[in-house]
Formats: structure tokens, sequence, C-alpha cells
């Protein structure tokens, strides 16, 4: 089980570090700063540290940005930060972005992020039942449809957060906004081979799970390839693409992947598993779950 | 050719010619468009969210009163300052959005804005013997100045009598001052003030600072002037003053600053990396599908010349998420030519004829274009009502443009794609040379 694989590590990363929370979450302020002639990281910090700005955060981006992250401060003190760096590691410092959000703007953008995700679900899972509502028990192609999307979400969190953990990246609306955007793209996928399922339980009759199994390879150089195009795109726009939106494109192209390889692999098997009634067979697969002879 | 598709042709074949007069021209546009609409991430500027703190306003006005009239009053003050294309809008109950592209120096725009700017005239406080009392910290102290108004009632002499023509001047000797004028009733009462405070220190107060205290010279009435401010503080003043108070104090509660150089740089390399992406999708295209794959490349073109000119007429406020949207709507759009070609290699190699094999492969692979596009949109609307409360256009943005371009793809798919498709397949070439690339 290749999905065991890499969720796993995805979990427990997320268990033991969390997500890294960017200020859009955490309220706080970020700042671009550039130096010329170029400083180390190390310096950067230490200064931070004399000038009284115990909790900074700093990455540095691929363009020799570094971004600064500090609890909420002011526009007008953000600049006297600046200077105050310029002096004192004898450098021209320039501070290209800005941004600063309170702690009323980041609760409601928690809060709103959770309800966005769970409407998602519930209208992608309600949505595939009404499409397939002439199908035997539509609810459980919904169902199945929605947890290979939490399938792909897991893998995309868990990812981040290994790279919040091993890289400082962080989690910021953005983030939230490419994974909305995989969910919906995930269930497309899905669509198509639940789609061809549809066609030949109407044209044939047979075996269900023969049914499914015929249906994913008819439909797997047209599952491929559609999603190839948009991976080439998303390839194309992450490795020369801008840096602001470096990570988003990140969120989407891991999520198109999984989610071709959820819509071929996991979808239709749980469908079938569910159908079969076999989820004894399956579950016994997981340690813990077997039960005894 | 059936009569029908010939006309489906021309039309396309027009609307693309169309497309691409409109889309062209990048600066300027046709229909009195002023080019295309960049966001404030890529323009450079600031972008501000203010919280109105409703329980210090006046009693006798309600929330909504209260919010219109501080937008008003940011919108003279912004437009005074000079920021072109500024946007402010109410946000809830409380919030304001500002938003404000091209403005240099951050900090005097945030106090101009964010300044209450209530300006108050005060008497100076007299001990027994005439001399102004001082404080425990060795400031002076003043209290309010009233006068008897034309109604006869004790009014106190605020900025709410000044005329609307406030105006920085030099004196003598270079320095700026701040020049005001006061309606008839601020008039009388300011009459009255100085004629009680003559020889005497006047409190200037603005939002219960003191920024002056001139001694009066001579009894006024009509105007005065305030000394004693830097340029850039005089000139903020005046716009201030002009606009009037706000009628509740603001705080803000997001702020983000944007570099324009910054913006542009992104936006040039997320550009060609859309292109580079672009041109490798049509090279599997037609690696893949061959000539199938050309006729799906030229349907691409007219998409994107589609989408590019619906957004320069809505318009489209574009930032780089949202043309990072569009670009990958334009991969999705391929996506719905492969469902089609897929379909047609089926029909045709069950030995139907080539034609058969078109229409078919349309009408069977319509169901599932329809259907995962439209989850795609049902993300995206949700995306946009999170973008929406979040307050932030960027999120917007992206949702608005994956939206139409997935919506502008599935009509391309069947319309444009069928058309070309239909057309050359009619042709002896042309059948050729697509069972060529179906084989």
């Amino acid at each position: 089980m290749i999905s065991a694989l890499v969720i796993v590590p995805g979990i427990i990363s997320l268990a033991v570090f969390g997500l890294k929370p960017g200020i859009d979450f955490q309220s706080g302020s970020n700042i671009t700063l550039n130096f010329q002639p170029a400083i180390q990281e190390s310096q950067l910090r230490q200064e931070l540290e004399t000038l009284g700005y115990h909790d900074a955060v700093v990455q540095k981006e691929a363009t020799g940005d570094y971004i600064v992250t500090l609890p909420e401060i002011t526009s007008a003190q953000s600049q006297q930060l600046t200077t105050d760096l310029g002096t004192a590691l004898n450098t021209t410092v320039t501070a290209s972005n800005f941004a600063l959000v309170s702690p009323v703007i980041a609760s409601q953008t928690v809060r709103n992020a959770a309800i966005a995700v769970g409407v998602a679900a519930i209208g992608i899972l309600l949505y595939i039942t009404f499409a397939f509502r002439k199908m035997p028990r539509p609810l459980r192609w919904g169902t199945c449809a929605v947890i290979a999307l939490i399938h792909d979400i897991l893998v995309v969190i868990g990812i981040f957060s290994i790279l919040g953990w091993a890289a400082g990246v962080q989690v910021d609306a953005l983030f939230i906004t490419g994974m909305l955007t995989v969910a919906g793209y995930s269930v497309h996928d899905t669509i198509v081979v639940f789609d061809r399922i549809r066609e030949n339980m109407r044209k044939t009759g047979g075996e269900f799970d023969q049914i499914v199994n015929h249906s994913v390879l008819q439909t797997m150089v047209r599952s491929l390839n559609t999603s190839l195009t948009v991976i080439f795109v998303l390839f194309a726009l992450f490795m020369l693409g801008g840096s602001t939106i470096h990570y988003f494109v990140l969120v989407l192209l891991i999520g198109v992947i999984t989610g071709t390889y959820s819509s071929i692999c996991n979808a239709s098997a749980l469908l079938v598993v569910w159908e079969n009634h076999e989820w004894g067979k399956f579950l016994s697969w997981i340690p813990f779950t077997r039960k005894t002879a | 050719m059936r009569k029908r598709d010939v006309y489906l042709f021309i039309f396309v074949v027009v609307i693309f010619i169309f497309a691409l007069f409109i889309t062209l021209p990048f600066n300027n546009g046709l229909l009195g468009n002023k080019g295309v609409q960049l966001g404030l991430d890529l323009k450079g500027g600031t972008y501000l969210v203010y919280q109105v703190d409703m329980s210090k306003k006046d009693p006798s006005m309600t929330d909504g009163q209260v919010m219109s009239a501080v937008q008003q009053t940011i919108e003279r003050r912004v437009n005074a300052y000079g920021v072109t294309e500024p946007i402010i809008q109410i946000q809830g109950n409380d919030r304001i959005a500002v938003q404000l592209p091209g403005v240099k120096d951050v900090n005097q725009a945030i106090t101009l804005i964010g300044q209450v700017a209530l300006l108050e005239m005060e008497d100076p406080v007299l001990d027994a013997s005439g001399n102004q009392v001082m404080d425990a910290s060795g400031n002076p102290e003043f209290t309010p100045a009233k006068a008897t108004g034309t109604n006869g009632q004790s009014e106190e002499l605020t900025g709410q009598y000044l005329k609307p023509n406030t105006n920085v001047q030099v004196d003598q000797t270079g320095k700026p001052e701040v020049a005001f004028q006061w309606d008839s009733e601020g008039a009388k009462l300011f009459q009255q003030i100085t004629t009680r405070d003559l020889n005497k220190p006047l409190g200037i107060f603005l939002d219960g600072k003191l920024i002056a205290d001139p001694t009066v010279q001579a009894v006024l009435s009509d105007s005065g002037v305030i000394t004693g401010l830097t340029l850039t503080d005089a000139k903020t003043l005046a716009i201030e003053l002009n606009s009037g108070n706000l009628v509740a104090p603001l705080t803000i509660i997001q702020q983000t600053n944007v570099d324009a150089t910054l913006g542009a740089d992104s936006l040039t390399t997320s550009l060609r990396a859309g292109l580079i992406g672009v041109a490798i999708v049509i090279i599997f295209m037609v690696g893949f599908y061959r000539w199938l794959g050309f006729l799906a490349t030229i349907a691409l073109l007219v998409y994107a010349a589609i989408t590019l000119t619906i957004f320069k007429l809505i318009p489209v406020t574009l930032t780089l998420p949202g043309i990072a949207g569009f670009i990958i709507s334009v991969g999705m759009a391929v996506d719905a030519n492969v469902l089609i070609f897929e379909r047609m290699k089926e029909e045709i190699r069950a030995g139907h004829p080539l034609e058969v094999g078109v229409s078919e492969g349309f009408r069977r692979a319509w169901p599932s274009i329809r259907d995962s596009n439209i989850s795609t949109m049902i993300t995206c609307v949700i995306l946009y009502w999170f973008g929406s409360t979040f307050g932030t256009y960027i999120v917007k943005g992206f949702a608005l443009t994956l939206f139409l371009g997935v919506l502008i793809s599935m009509f391309s798919a069947v319309t444009v794609t069928r058309t070309f498709l239909t057309a050359f397949v009619s042709t002896s070439n042309g059948k050729r040379l697509v069972t060529r690339g179906i084989r």
C-alpha cells in the first residue's frame, strides 16, 4: 500500500510538529528584507535578538531575500527596524514587503478556513451523490470519492508539515486556497473513472469488481493524460515562476499528483470493497484489527 | 460539411479575431478600458483593513451612518492626497478595507487616513495672577473654549465650523503655515474667543494633542493660521481638516505593503514559466495525438484569447495567483480535449466511421467533462466566499479567474474543438491525417 507509505510519515510529522502557521493564522508581522551586500542568516538572527525581537523567525528565500516573522508591529516600527539593521550590520537594507495581521483577523481566518474545507467536502459529496443518483446506493460513490479526497489532503498536509519542520515553510491563506483547489480537482479525476464505471454498468452486466477493474483500465490512459497536462504547467510554474506563489504552486502540484493516483487506485478500490462487503478483508491489512480466528 | 457547421466555423473564427484584437494591445484597450487591470500585489502599494470603534461614536448616529460617513471622509482624504484608483470598501458592520495602489510613503498615508483629526480651540487655564497654570509634567493647561453661538447656546469651537478650503501657505520667512477660514458661525465664536484671549496663548488641539499655542495678537474672526508644523505634516493637516474629522476612531487590523518592483518581477517570471508550461503541453499533445493534438492546440489558443478578452471586458483584476489560476485553467482546458480524443479513438477502433466517431466522441465525453468541471467550480465558489471573509483580494482573484477559466474551457471544448474537428474531417486530407493520428 503505497498510500500508507506516503501518509504515515506525514501523519507522524503532523502529530509531532504540527503545521507551521503563518501570520494569516497566527497574527503577527512579516517583513521581506534585502541586504546589499549580502549577510549571513546567523548575523541577522543575532542582530534581531540584540534589538529585542526574541520571537523572530527568519526564513531565507531562493532569491536571497530574508522573510522575518515577528509578533505584531506597525509599519512605522518596521521601518525603524530596517534602519536599525542597516546601521548595525553596516549594509544597505531595503524592505520590499510588509504584512501585518491582527489577532482579530487571524482567528477569523482560521475559523473560515475550517468552514470552507468542511463545506467543500460536503458539497462535493452531495454533488457526486446527485450526479450518480441513478446508480444503486449513490451515497457510497460520493463517500468513496470524498475518502480519496481526504487521502490527497492528508498527503499534502503531511508533506507541508515535514517541510515546516525541516525548512520553516509557513502555512498561510494561499495554502488553504491551494488545498481547496486540490479538493476540487482531485474529484475531477475520480469522476472520470466513476463515469466509465457507470457506463459499463449500463451496458454490460457481470461482477461489479470486474466492471470496475475494466473501467479503470480503460480510463487509465485518459486519466494520466489529463493530469499530465496540468502537471506540466504546474511544474513549469513551480520551477520558474515567481517566489510569492512558489509554495502555492507546490500545494497544487502535490495535490494533482496524489489526486491522479488516488482516483486510479483508491477510489474505485474502495467502492468495490464496500459493494462487496469486503471491509473485513480490507481492514485485516491494518494491524490491530485482525479478527481472531 | 453541413451548413450549420460552416456557420459555426465562421462564427468561431470571427470571435477569435475579435478576441485577439481586444487582448493584444496590453496597455490600452477598446471600449474605453484602461488596459489590463493589475492587482495590488503586481502594481505595488498598500492594502489596509481598519476596524471602526463604534463605542466612541456619536450616539445619535446609527452604525450604518457612521460607516458611510467614515468611508466618505477617507475617500475625500485619499483623493486629495492624490492616489490614483484607490478602492475603499465597507466590510461587514464595522470594517473598512482601503487599497492604495502606487503609494510611496505608506506611513504618511496611514496617518492621513487613520487620524480622527478633530480640531479644537481651547482657552488657557489661568491662575489668580493671570499666569498660565502648568500641569504636573510642566505642560500648559487648557480648557475647551466656549462662546455664544447664533442660537444663544454656549458652543465649543471645533473643526466642524471650518470652511473646506484650508490650504498650506508659506510665510515671509519661508516656513509653512496652515491657513484656514471659519464659516459665519465659526467666525462669530472665534471673535469672542480671541477677544477673551487677547495677548494670551490660544490652545490649538488636534485629537486631544496640543499642536500650537500662539499668543493672540489681535482679535480675529474669519481666518487664522497654524504654524510650527513641517511641510508634510502641514499638508496632511490641511487635507484632514478639509475632509472633516472621522466620526469614530480607527485601528489597523490588517496591512499588506507590496513593493512595485517585486510585483513586476514576479509577473514576468511567472508569465514566462506559464508560457513554457503551455509549450510543453502543446508538444505533448502533438506528440501523443499528432494531428488531433495540433487541432487541440489551435482550440487552446482560441480559448486563451477568449478568456483574456473576458478578463479585460469585465474587468477582472489580475493578481499573481489569479494569473496562475488562468494558466492552470489552460492546462485543464486541454483535459477536455483529451477526454474527447480518447473517446473518439475508442469509437473508431470499435469500427465506427470517422464522422460518427467524432460526434459520438463528443456526445459521450460531455457528461465527464461537465461533471468534473462542475466540481472544480463548486470549490471556486467556496473559495470566493472564503476570500471575501478573509478580506483579501488575492484569494478572490484566484477563485474568480479559475472559475471563469473552467467555465469558458467547457464552452471551448464543445464548440471550438468540435467545429475545427468537424471542418477538418470533412476534407479528405483531414480524414487521412486524423485517422493516422488515431492508429
